[in-house]
């Protein structure tokens, strides 16, 4: 069965009638990682946040299946709890709230809903330290407030903490390479690495415009979208190629119908 | 309203100084020239002074609210703690023993007995103007005692000094009118906390501050009004501070049914430093209305200000924050910030930044900002699989945070970061104690 299935799904601005997803399919196994390519406004970001559950996109057509149900009609809260992580591309920054009540409020809404003990404060701090080892972040992180006063490398390095925390079925990454020097980028690579070798389980949906993302993390499958659909399905050669010669020849390609 | 009451001073162990009864003849003569505000003049076109102006209260008498006043004592956590019940100070509920030289607390009547008259008399309704702000002058008009503090030069006060003022309602609508005087000499260090606590029904509580600090001086002041849901709140507090004086205020409007506050701070000194941060968290039908004057009146002097507001239900709010720079206040750099977080269509928000500006090199600016909790911030928490209401409640309370956080009086933050737990239900270990990420430029 697959972990994520993406059928027909057409998507628009809510309230309005500016259509940005125009029949995309998908489709991911377990364990995989497939990348997402395309130029900005191509909707690749938007396709992440509709499979969030952001209510400011309204789904007109299709369907989304995750983990052999369809989720359209979810929250974004009952996602999160089932399995699918954001990991954003412009993280927010929660002055007055600690990153360890936050992520403990997260972990124990999504434990709650799937009928496990709630962990206490001790559980809690010996599941922090465990990622945190594994990931290499220092601990006063817990302690301030989220993301505040982050630079663009603390915020994305947050985000994969997060996740390894909340341990999800399915990571979406948002652009995560966006604004990151190539140190930065090296460290949030790596420890989505870590996480991909720890739990064959996960699957990964990584969103870029860049190929230079894909140098560190290696994708199975590599889709190109152009305008709200995806046009193209390769394997990491396609990134290669994309990279070498842009995306004006799969765009050439997909209106002639090859 | 604007009948006023006798003044007996029968009651007074210590014979008051005698020319306080010159301080309320020129005070009443004054009320009975001018009266209370319409509500049509401009500084009070926003707040609905009609149900104050409406009742006619009478001067609130003895009672014995203890359990009010061990609730919000402060216990070893102040260095002296006053308090005061209708406005009469009660000797039996204070704590006014500590060993710190050069710091006297007590009342006005027994200070001036003591050998503080001159001082009193020099300083007393000199700064909150009868003039200018027609509570003030009502106020003065009842003067019959109040709180007193004097700090001599390069005294240093660690622990807080705390004045409770406790409020309680009669059958009859009541009236109280507390005042306090605050001197500061030169190099104090010193911090001040006023509260206002109230149970009962309908009361007026009409309170006076004056402030006066030196050079060189860091005083942070808080008060926090927490006045029962039906008592009315009016508050001039009228600051000045010397060169290179650091004063920080927090004030925190949580109860009361209509409040205002008239906040002055003039900037005396060269360098002198004010930073005044506000947090209104109202609800029902309560209106809460905050006028501050920063009064540039000495060259190279900041000020930050940044006021809060959370709005619930029916409640109504009124920031208006007046800059005034004065020729000679070159280099000044004053910034200002009005936040308004509204949780219902019906709650209302009057925000007005209010500058005149004399001198030609000053920076200064100010923002607004009103509107509901930002939706990016509430899918990022529901994406982490935290519920939508939860969410809300996180972020109402993550907003005010922001202000609680800074407040450096340890029994003042607990007591409203706590109030604001309990009204979101949310656990009180969503505190962050460690202040690593505290940032003295308040305004981002």
């Amino acid at each position: 069965m697959p972990v994520l299935e993406i059928k027909n799904l057409h998507a628009k601005v809510a309230g309005t009638d500016k259509l940005i997803l125009k029949g995309v399919d998908l489709v991911m196994e377990k364990g995989q990682i497939h990348a997402i390519m395309g130029k900005n406004g191509s909707g690749k970001s938007t396709l992440c946040q509709v499979i969030a559950g952001r209510e400011t996109y309204e789904v007109t057509e299709g369907d989304i299946i995750f983990n052999g149900q369809s989720i359209l009609e979810m929250s974004p809260e009952e996602r999160a709890r089932e399995g699918v992580f954001l990991a954003f591309q412009y993280p927010v920054e929660i002055p007055g709230v600690s990153t360890s009540y936050f992520l403990k409020a997260a972990v124990n809404s999504i434990r709650k809903h799937r009928g496990e003990p709630e962990l206490d404060a001790v559980q809690f701090i010996k599941l922090v330290k465990e990622k945190q080892k594994m990931l290499g972040i220092q601990e006063s992180f817990m302690n301030r407030a989220v993301n505040e006063g982050f630079s663009g490398g603390e915020k994305k390095r947050n985000e994969v903490f997060q996740l390894a925390v909340i341990n999800p079925l399915l990571g979406l990454l948002d652009e995560t390479d966006s604004g990151l020097d190539i140190d930065a980028l090296k460290v949030v690579a790596e420890g989505i690495n870590k996480l991909h070798e720890q739990d064959a389980e996960r699957s990964w949906l990584v969103v870029t415009h860049y190929q230079r993302l894909l140098n560190y993390i290696v994708p199975d499958v590599v889709h190109v979208m152009i305008d709200g659909r995806i046009v193209k399905t390769g394997d990491k050669a396609l990134a290669l190629e994309l990279e070498e010669k842009g995306y004006d020849w799969v765009e050439r390609e997909s209106l002639a119908g090859v | 309203m604007t009948q006023l009451a006798d003044i007996t001073g029968d009651r007074m162990t210590t014979p008051e100084p005698s020319w306080f009864e010159i301080v309320r003849d020129n005070a009443r003569q004054q009320h009975q020239k001018v009266g209370l505000p319409t509500g049509k003049e401009e500084q009070w076109r926003f707040t609905q002074i009609g149900p104050v102006l409406r009742t006619s209260f009478s001067l609130a008498g003895d009672s014995d609210p203890q359990e009010l006043a061990t609730q919000n004592t402060f216990g070893n956590q102040a260095l002296v703690e006053l308090v005061f019940v209708n406005g009469r100070f009660v000797p039996e509920l204070s704590k006014t023993n500590h060993t710190i030289r050069g710091l006297t607390v007590g009342t006005l009547v027994e200070a001036s007995a003591n050998g503080h008259e001159s001082l009193i008399r020099a300083h007393l309704g000199k700064y909150a103007s009868i003039d200018r702000h027609p509570f003030a002058c009502l106020n003065t008009a009842h003067l019959t005692d109040g709180a007193y503090v004097h700090i001599a030069r390069s005294t240093t006060v660690s622990a807080p000094i705390h004045l409770l003022f406790v409020t309680v309602g009669e059958e009859q609508p009541v009236a109280c009118h507390p005042r306090v005087l605050v001197v500061c000499e030169d190099q104090v260090q010193a911090t001040l906390v006023e509260s206002y606590v109230g149970a009962g029904s309908r009361y007026l509580t009409n309170t006076v501050t004056e402030m006066i600090c030196g050079n060189d001086c860091t005083i942070d002041h808080c008060k926090l009004q927490q006045e029962s849901e039906d008592g009315f709140h009016t508050a001039v507090m009228q600051v000045e501070i010397g060169q290179q004086t650091q004063f920080v205020s927090h004030a925190i409007s949580i109860g009361a049914k209509i409040s205002r506050n008239d906040l002055g701070v003039k900037l005396a000194g060269r360098g002198a430093y004010a930073t005044l941060n506000g947090l209104v968290l109202i609800q029902g039908q309560q209106h809460c209305d905050n006028h501050t004057l920063l009064d540039h009146a000495a060259p190279d002097c900041p000020s930050h200000e940044l006021y809060k507001h959370v709005l619930m239900d029916r409640a109504s709010a009124v920031f208006k924050g007046q800059i005034h720079v004065h020729q000679v206040a070159q280099k000044t750099n004053a910034k200002q910030s009005s936040k308004s977080l509204l949780l219902s269509d019906q709650a209302s928000m009057n925000s007005m930044p209010a500058l005149e500006i004399y001198a030609d090199d000053v920076k200064c600016t100010h923002g607004s900002t009103t509107g509901p909790i930002e939706e990016d911030l509430i899918f990022y928490l529901r994406s982490r699989g935290v519920g939508l209401e939860a969410a809300r409640h996180l972020l109402t309370y993550a907003f005010a945070a922001d202000i609680t956080r800074r407040i450096r009086v340890e029994p003042v933050r607990r007591r409203v970061e706590d109030y604001m737990a309990a009204q979101h239900g949310l656990p009180q270990d969503l505190r962050i104690n460690d202040l690593g990420a505290f940032d003295d430029d308040v305004i981002r």
